[in-house]
């Protein structure tokens, strides 16, 4: 668990500094230009979950995306940037095609009917979960509203973030399409 | 007997400097873990409502501030350090 707050706050972990420098080294010196964002090494599990739809209807678990890359979004409708968050990581999704890439968020208000005015407002197409007894976000320890995290094909936490600016999609894309290219193979979890 | 008499005095002094030091643990730890609780990010909705800003319209704020030092003829009035001197 201590993990996962030393991801939020951005500390590497010991084991990952040296390969990090290594990391920084080679795209030094091999790559040049373009948004970048640091993933983090595979080891860190990403605390599973099962949770209703937001507009009711059956359970929706996290190990059901395996063998995607997901991006788990925190949200509520009191939260500001979350007007921004919602319909870029929609476009976002619809740009990457959700065959490798799924976006899951999970709304966070105290009722589900503030939810659901807000997605009046700015709908998304990607699967949107209620948490009614918050406890997801204690598991994966959130620091603020909003909060993210970018679990790959595997089920690993590689990369957490809190708070969104439009400026921030960008390095978002770019670890998105990183973390495809390494697990080439949609839907390689099933075939196991 | 003067003896006995400062011997006294020492454990008053000694008892009432204890009650200070215990007074001020039990504060602390009242400050520190009993009565301060984080509300944790998910359960801010209500401290995210306009009204709980101190500026709910900054528009208005600003108004009011330009407002304010003009009739006081001070740069920063309200609140910014400095002014008084009329110097705006």
């Amino acid at each position: 668990m201590k993990q996962i707050q030393a991801m939020i706050q951005g500390k590497p972990c010991r084991r990952s500094v040296m390969r990090a420098m290594l990391e920084l080294l080679l795209v030094g010196v091999l790559l040049a230009g373009g948004p970048r964002t640091t993933l983090a090494e595979a080891s860190v599990m990403a605390p599973m979950f099962s949770l209703p739809a937001l507009q009711g209807g059956e359970a929706v678990s996290l190990e059901q995306f395996r063998g995607k890359v997901v991006y788990l979004d925190f949200w509520a409708s009191w939260c500001g940037p979350c007007r921004q968050s919602l319909p870029m990581l929609d476009a976002l999704r619809a740009e990457i095609g959700n065959d490798r890439f799924e976006v899951v968020a999970i709304n966070l208000d105290e009722k589900p009917e503030q939810g659901l005015a807000f997605l009046a407002q700015f709908p998304v197409r990607y699967p949107v979960l209620f948490d009614a007894p918050k406890q997801t976000p204690r598991d994966y320890q959130l620091q603020g509203m909003p909060s993210a995290f970018l679990i790959d094909a595997q089920g690993y936490i590689r990369l957490a973030h809190t708070g969104f600016k439009p400026a921030d999609i960008e390095p978002l894309r770019a670890a998105v399409l990183q973390l495809i290219a390494t697990h080439p193979t949609p839907g390689a979890q099933h075939a196991n | 007997m003067r003896t006995r008499l400062q011997s006294v005095k020492n454990t008053r002094r000694w008892r009432s400097s204890g009650l200070v030091i215990l007074a001020t643990l039990l504060l602390s730890a009242c400050g520190d873990w009993a009565l301060i609780e984080q509300v944790p990010p998910w359960e801010r909705g209500q401290l995210a409502r306009p009204e709980m800003a101190w500026d709910p319209d900054p528009m208005q704020a600003a108004l009011r501030q330009h407002i304010y030092f003009s009739k006081e003829a001070t740069a920063g009035a309200a609140s910014a350090g400095g002014g008084g001197c009329g110097c705006n």
